[in-house]
């Protein structure tokens, strides 16, 4: 399972780094979420460092509705997806690369709005263990849903306006546990951050199961 | 002219969607007229008479059949379609609670919080889980074959809710305003006595028997649109024969649900 699931990851990866759709598309336009948004709280640069864990996380998001309409749509190609079917590659196998390929994206895609914050919004990270402890288990919950979402959502006609309505309700509480984790990184609080990994945890470990379990019946039924 | 034919509406359904109204008429009648004003929030406290009981109904009901019914329909042995409309059903009506959980708590924060909407963690939760609904319902409506829509909304219905605990208990931990077990403490002893005990407990029975009954007709509803859609070919092909010839329109449908032209078929 896990040689078949790198073997898929490097598959969406290798038409990433060749298509570069993440790199010109995604990456720009998390970047001007940061933007818009600061245009919409306003230069007042006490409220912008209040409110830039959140809109890191907006950010991360959005992009993340993105990343996965993209990795559906590398699989929406005259019989690629029954080719994926008929490849004998086991379903969890595939799921655990595509989720793979999602994360290793959104994890490029966070460094670069960790710089963007800190130089737009003038903040600084104190606990650097706990950002990075963050981030990654959010993009393990994110990939992992997303996926799944993603997955549900393949093959319609609609999908490109039904995964956002689908997906970001779910994603809620990474949201709300990661802004919370980095406020508390950037104040340099690390005990009252670490208690919002106790949502980030076993929504990443819900989804990671779940996602290993159902993408057989999902993939039959897109 | 029924094109569809008859899909007879079970007895007991009446008898429960009377049974639902008569003790909703009386939940109006006791709670508005009869019982006296709460020593301590006055009027306002009669919204409560109605408030956790749809609450109930949103969260445990309408959620618990249609987490039941997908699991069902998901299990091999158990698969049937019966399960797939039923949690369909069941999450429609489930919206409707939750919308009206959403509007009422927000009627009551009003005068109590002195806002409409206050990011309590109820509230909020209550309001993620209408838009997760309104996800399944927009998924439930794109065109496909019966057994793959099936499959598709039972695992939607599912992840939902698994995200469900999660999206309370993270909105839980991020602020909390709602006040937690006024009616029953941990040890279930009951809080309100006499006259509105007895209502707010009438409530409770009219919303589930209301909740049934909606259930039971969204049903019905969704086993005429299964056969709507079986023979929709059948009848505008019916349609256009009928076109042909002259004066003929459709006359009905017989028993194997086939339609026949008058003056037979052109």
């Amino acid at each position: 399972m896990w040689r078949e699931a790198a073997l898929v990851a490097g598959k969406d990866l290798r038409i990433e780094a060749r298509s570069r759709v993440g790199l010109w598309q995604v990456v720009p336009f998390a970047v001007l979420v940061l933007i818009l948004v600061a245009f919409a709280i306003g230069p007042d640069n006490a409220s912008l460092r209040h409110a830039a864990p959140g809109i890191f996380w907006i950010a991360v998001l959005f992009s993340t509705v993105l990343t996965i309409q993209r990795s559906v749509a590398i699989e929406s190609g005259e019989g690629t997806r029954d080719g994926l079917r008929l490849s004998g590659i086991d379903p969890a196998g595939i799921f655990l690369g595509k989720a793979a390929a999602v994360g290793l994206q959104l994890l490029v895609l966070q460094i670069v709005l960790w710089a963007g914050v800190t130089f737009l919004f003038n903040v600084r990270v104190h606990v650097f263990w706990l950002a990075i402890v963050t981030s990654l288990l959010a993009t393990v919950g994110l990939a992992c849903a997303g996926v799944l979402y993603g997955a549900l959502s393949a093959g319609l006609r609609v999908r490109d306006t039904l995964l956002p309505l689908l997906v970001l309700p779910v994603l809620a509480p990474v949201l709300l546990a990661g802004s919370k984790a980095w406020q508390a990184a950037l104040d340099g609080s690390s005990s009252s951050g670490a208690e919002w990994l106790r949502i980030l945890i076993p929504f990443a470990v819900i989804y990671l199961v779940i996602g290993i379990v159902l993408y057989g019946p999902l993939q039959e039924a897109a | 002219m029924n094109s569809i034919g008859t899909v007879s509406r079970p007895r007991w359904l009446t008898v429960v969607g009377i049974l639902g109204v008569v003790c909703m008429g009386f939940t109006v009648w006791l709670g508005l007229w009869v019982t006296p004003p709460d020593a301590v929030q006055g009027n306002l406290a009669r919204l409560l008479y109605i408030h956790p009981p749809i609450a109930t109904v949103a969260l445990y009901w309408a959620g618990g059949v249609a987490l039941a019914g997908s699991l069902f329909y998901l299990w091999p042995r158990t698969r049937s379609f019966f399960w797939d409309r039923l949690a369909a059903s069941s999450v429609e009506v489930g919206a409707v609670f939750s919308a009206l959980t959403c509007i009422t708590g927000s009627i009551w924060g009003r005068p109590a919080w002195g806002v409409w909407w206050a990011w309590d963690a109820r509230l909020t939760s209550t309001a993620l889980l209408f838009l997760l609904e309104l996800g399944y319902l927009a998924l439930r409506r794109v065109p496909a074959d019966p057994a793959v829509r099936a499959r598709r909304c039972a695992v939607a219905a599912l992840l939902i809710a698994l995200d469900v605990p999660i999206v309370h208990f993270s909105v839980d931990w991020w602020q909390t305003l709602h006040q937690t077990g006024t009616v029953l403490d941990p040890g279930f002893h009951l809080h309100v006595h006499g006259s509105m005990a007895w209502t707010f407990l009438l409530g409770f029975i009219a919303f589930s028997l209301v909740f049934v009954w909606l259930l039971g007709v969204r049903y019905r509803i969704e086993v005429l649109q299964d056969r709507v859609g079986d023979q929709e070919m059948e009848v505008s092909l019916a349609e256009r024969w009928s076109e042909g010839s002259d004066g003929s329109e459709l006359v009905g449908v017989g028993p194997s649900g086939h339609h026949v032209p008058e003056g037979g078929a052109p």
